[in-house]
């Protein structure tokens, strides 16, 4: 039986980058844990002989000529951004944060 | 920022015993992107586009957008981990890396995470001082590289930015990130070792052709795992993981730094946070960054929008077939067939300037001469300019310089000032010979006249060569030389210049 704690859902909160409060986060710690639980089902099936399925179709390598084609123009590309300089988006600092 | 306090390094290696472990990313080269037809500005014929001008809906995350697999990234894929000495895996795939942060806009880095393309293999790395390492590859898998922010404060540097602004045109350059694993027993050689294994990582790429691989434009990244345990200690200590380290110098220094770093603080009875630390080029120190976060934290899980990777074991035979000399072993070919000694090798190896010399050799030039101009005159050039000697002058000019030399039209005054035309763009060797009016004065007459000139007038040093004192040819040789505008031959002045003092006698 698989438990999830109102830690780590905060912790997950934190990860996603999602405010959370006390009350939410209670809820949704119910609501993951029955979550969890359903899809635990699943291991009642799969036995150490099942190999875990990433793509359910037996297909691969659909891969692309390296050719290149048309880009979006930077109007394009920064129509959609709420605060922008005119070639770069702006957003707010976030720092020491890259991978 | 405290500078923080250090050990010297070698009390820091006789207490303590050093393992690294080195991230290096590479930036492909090919024309598009790992998942976008958009053009790929870590390729020469796109860098430095303007922001956001190379972008496709993939790159920027919009709804909607599908990536599709660039075919020659997973071939330059297969040949760096073929070089690397790695297995291909038959069927590998992609995992989506779950971060927030502006640099990617959809909140993953597609990436390969349970599956890479290639594992196992390992390097023959060799550092400036001859010493040779096996350096074992734990992994190497494709990615995609993030975006360009550009951090905007009152200071301008990255702690008291204010506001970011993100460039996407890096979003989606294809990358393979090369993964060694942990290095023990190079004791005080690691910072060198890290040095080499970069420089050999580059050696490669730049053979197989798949990459720029400029460090200053961030095509060859480094990161430098460093941890440090007691002599005898089996378990290692913690390690801390300098990010992005962009230029070989830095990467030996880095590795220095976290040592001497390290070792005073556990000497002190401290320990060693696990973190990622940033490098300061300016003062050439490490600061914290973030806590490591957790694999975990990334929360891996297999990139549905992408199937496997199941490379055709006729194509990797094919790239196996096709791969060029690995770097160590054309070194100790070059070597051989060049005749030099080890001082001799390691002065073009270490100068940067092995295809210079090969390139050059192959262009008619004898070894000794190739090196000679190559670690010589042109070195000394481009240390005075701050530049680089491999780019300063064609390998062939330098081989038509050489075979001037031994033709007997320049002394190697002449060629240096020859050289110096050739840096400067003046065309090649020959025509500058002729546009300057270069050669050596082969026309004994007019060396004659000049030498019975300056005998004239230096009658007493005509006396003394009469009497046998030869060396007072001297100053009739020099005179000569000047009178000739430095373009004679000094040993064929002498020779006539004696042979003019006996006849007159």
């Amino acid at each position: 039986m698989s438990e999830i704690s109102a830690e780590q859902v905060a912790h997950l909160a934190n990860l996603a980058r999602i405010a959370l409060t006390e009350e939410e986060i209670e809820h949704l710690t119910t609501e993951l844990g029955q979550i969890m639980q359903a899809v635990e089902k699943v291991s009642e099936v799969a036995t150490p002989d099942v190999v875990p399925t990433s793509h359910p179709i037996p297909l691969h390598n659909p891969l692309r000529e390296d050719v290149p084609t048309d880009v979006l123009s930077v109007e394009q590309a920064l129509s959609g951004a709420p605060e922008h300089d005119g070639t770069r988006f702006v957003v707010s600092a976030i720092l020491g944060e890259e991978q | 920022m405290a500078r923080a306090a250090l050990m010297d390094f070698d009390e820091a290696l006789e207490r303590f015993e050093p393992v690294i472990g080195l991230e290096v990313h590479v930036e492909l080269n090919t024309r598009t992107k790992m998942f976008s037809s958009a053009p790929n500005p870590a390729n020469d014929e796109f860098h430095g586009a303007e922001p956001n001008t190379l972008v496709a809906p993939v790159d920027m995350g919009l709804p909607g957008s599908l990536p599709a697999v660039n075919a020659t990234a997973v071939r330059y894929s297969i040949s760096l981990g073929l070089a690397l000495g790695c297995g291909i895996a038959p069927s590998s795939r992609f995992a989506r890396k779950n971060y927030f942060y502006p640099d990617l806009g959809k909140n993953y880095q597609i990436s390969q995470y349970d599956e890479p393309i290639a594992f196992e293999g390992s390097v023959e790395v060799e550092l400036e001082n001859g010493r040779t390492f096996e350096v074992a590859i734990e992994r190497a898998h494709m990615e995609e590289d993030a975006g360009k922010l550009t951090h905007v404060g009152s200071t301008g540097r990255i702690h008291g930015a204010e506001y970011s602004l993100v460039d996407y045109n890096r979003a989606g350059v294809p990358l393979v990130e090369i993964v060694t694993k942990p290095i023990v027993g190079a004791g005080a050689d690691a910072p060198a070792l890290a040095r080499a294994y970069v420089a050999t990582i580059r050696d490669i790429v730049l053979s197989l052709g798949i990459s720029e691989a400029r460090m200053e434009r961030g095509n060859l990244r480094c990161d430098a795992n460093v941890s440090l345990r007691p002599k005898g200690q089996e378990k290692f200590g913690t390690r801390t993981e300098t990010k992005n380290v962009n230029s070989m110098r830095s990467v030996e220094r880095a590795v220095r730094y976290e040592i001497q770093r390290q070792a005073a603080i556990l000497a002190d009875g401290g320990t060693i946070t696990q973190e990622t630390r940033h490098w300061h080029e300016d003062t050439g120190t490490t600061s914290p960054g973030r806590p490591k976060s957790d694999a975990d934290d990334y929360r891996y899980f297999p990139e549905p929008d992408l199937l496997p990777v199941e490379p055709d074991p006729a194509v990797i035979e094919e790239l196996r077939a096709a791969l060029p000399e690995p770097p160590a072993a054309r070194r100790r070919r070059l070597k051989a067939e060049w005749g030099f000694t080890d001082l001799e090798f390691q002065d073009v190896a270490n100068g940067g300037l092995l295809n210079e010399v090969a390139a050059t050799v192959d262009a008619g030039a004898s070894p000794a001469a190739a090196r000679k101009w190559w670690t010589g005159e042109l070195t000394r050039i481009a240390n005075a300019q701050g530049a680089d000697p491999a780019g300063l002058a064609e390998p062939a000019h330098v081989a038509e310089l050489a075979a001037l030399v031994d033709e007997g039209i320049l002394t190697d005054r002449l060629a240096r000032q020859v050289l110096e035309g050739v840096v400067a763009g003046e065309g090649s060797p020959r025509e500058i010979v002729d546009a300057r009016g270069l050669a050596v004065v082969s026309d004994d007459g007019a060396l004659i006249s000049a030498i019975d000139e300056a005998l004239a007038a230096q009658p007493d040093v005509l006396a003394k060569i009469r009497d046998g004192k030869v060396q007072a040819a001297g100053a009739v040789i020099g005179a000569v030389m000047k009178a000739m505008q430095g373009k004679a031959d000094a040993a064929r002045v002498r020779e006539l210049v004696l042979e003019r003092a006996a006849a007159d006698s």
